[in-house]
């Protein structure tokens, strides 16, 4: 009588197992997968379910057949992120997570090149910040090489190569001695973008005139006016010329014309003539007998 | 007596419903942000701005609204953010953010002082509504990185993207 009760028992049990394996659905994730790859997902059990797949990035929502491997075609997940998968059946939901990274082949870049402009000769004058992206748009956060170049016009080139942490890098680079446009270009991979940097003269450097009668006035002039490296400071900086005399002083501000400023200032004898542009002083002249 | 204490049992029950739907916060110190000094009041905008980000987000995703972005995202992050709002209102799905923990490290700082980059270790719970019906909740801890740039009046979330840890 014992023996037959724990037969019975047994077989319930069995049978209780059984009937709740076959209503169980059991989700076979991916742990990874690529943005944009095609991938599969294995359920176990019989009967119909929903598949949800939701992250920030994505939702998908799938009728399946419990027990059959769903598959997704290439690009159906493209954004990457931590996703939620979720399969629910006639009496049970089964949940996991998984992750879609970037691809690791670069497919575009972020680029920012400042300043658009500035002047010659400076130390760490340029700078550039380079974010990498997927064919998809996803920031490619496994290290990746990024390459700087600034070409100048003369032919003189700066290289630098660094790697991305977290899908961002930057370099600085130095301007040219000489004037005129650079092609600052970063590339990674096939991906590669280009931004024009101008390169003005800096601050005038040296500055003389000189002076002539001209009537009853004095023509003054200056020599072309360049900065340190011997650019010509553009046309239309100004120059102020000064002239004190016995009892008054004059002031003329001059444009740049050509590369050179010119004035007629009145010919006091004993006159003191001078000539500033920005911070720059230049020479000084003293005008007839008396010094 | 009586009437006050009508008034301020309101109010305190309220203020603890409030705090407890605010998530705890820790912010890393920062060593090295690469080639721009970070000063404190930019720091404390960037986090500002990125936990309201989070608040834009939950609401946008729950009301399947995509104008509620605009005040905090611009760009890559908004575009695929309102993809996946489309998404969810073609299946009649929508989903509501909880965030209960951000651990965040502010990782670089453009030289130009035009982006600036954080990881964040979030926790939050996720669930998910199906035609009204709820089909689940999940907890969920994941990496978030972020890039954020200034705008008019404050930092927008341009990129935002999650990854295991």
């Amino acid at each position: 009588m014992k023996f037959r009760f724990a037969f019975l028992l047994a077989g319930l049990v069995l049978a209780a197992t059984q009937l709740a394996l076959t209503q169980t659905v059991v989700l076979g994730l991916p742990k990874t997968i690529e943005a944009g790859s095609a991938f599969s997902i294995q359920s176990t059990g019989a009967g119909k379910a929903v598949l949800y797949i939701v992250g920030s990035g994505q939702v998908l929502r799938r009728d399946v057949q419990l027990g059959e491997t769903t598959f997704f075609a290439p690009g159906d997940l493209h954004n990457a992120g931590r996703y939620i998968a979720v399969l629910v059946g006639a009496s049970s939901t089964e949940n996991g997570e998984f992750d879609v990274t970037a691809a690791r082949q670069p497919a575009a870049l972020s680029f920012l090149a400042k300043p658009s402009r500035l002047p010659v000769d400076l130390h760490d004058g340029i700078s550039g910040v380079a974010y990498v992206f997927d064919t998809y748009r996803n920031l490619v956060l496994a290290p990746t090489q990024v390459s700087f170049q600034l070409s100048n016009i003369n032919g003189a080139v700066q290289t630098r190569t660094v790697l991305t942490h977290n899908g961002v890098t930057w370099t600085k680079m130095d301007s040219a001695a000489k004037e005129g446009a650079a092609r600052f270009v970063a590339s990674a991979g096939n991906a590669t973008s280009t931004r024009v940097i101008q390169q003005v003269p800096g601050d005038p450097c040296h500055l003389r005139m000189s002076a002539q009668p001209s009537g009853q006035r004095l023509a003054v002039v200056t020599e072309p006016v360049r900065d340190c490296s011997g650019n010509a400071v553009p046309d239309g900086t100004i120059v102020t010329f000064t002239e004190t005399y016995k009892g008054g002083e004059a002031t003329v501000d001059v444009p740049l014309k050509r590369g050179v400023a010119r004035t007629e200032m009145p010919a006091y004898n004993g006159a003191k003539l001078s000539v500033a542009t920005g911070v720059v002083v230049g020479n000084e002249i003293y005008w007839g007998n008396v010094r | 007596m009586k009437k006050a204490l009508f008034i301020a049992y309101p109010l305190f029950a309220a203020i603890f419903v409030l705090a407890a739907d605010q998530p705890a916060v820790r912010v890393e110190p920062t060593n090295s942000l690469g080639p721009r000094t970070l000063e404190k009041q930019t720091e404390t905008a960037v986090i500002r701005d990125y936990l309201q980000a989070w608040h834009s987000l939950s609401g946008a995703l729950e009301q399947n609204r995509a104008d509620l972005l605009d005040a905090d995202f611009v760009g890559f992050a908004k575009e695929k953010l309102a993809s996946t709002i489309r998404e969810q209102t073609e299946l009649g799905v929508h989903t509501h953010y909880q965030d209960t923990a951000h651990d965040i490290q502010l990782t670089f700082y453009s030289p130009e002082g035009l982006s600036i980059q954080l990881v964040d270790t979030v926790e939050y719970d996720m669930q998910i509504v199906d035609h009204e019906k709820p089909v689940t909740t999940q907890h969920v801890r994941a990496r978030y990185v972020a890039v954020l740039t200034p705008t008019e009046v404050r930092w927008k979330v341009r990129i935002f993207q999650a990854e295991s840890e």
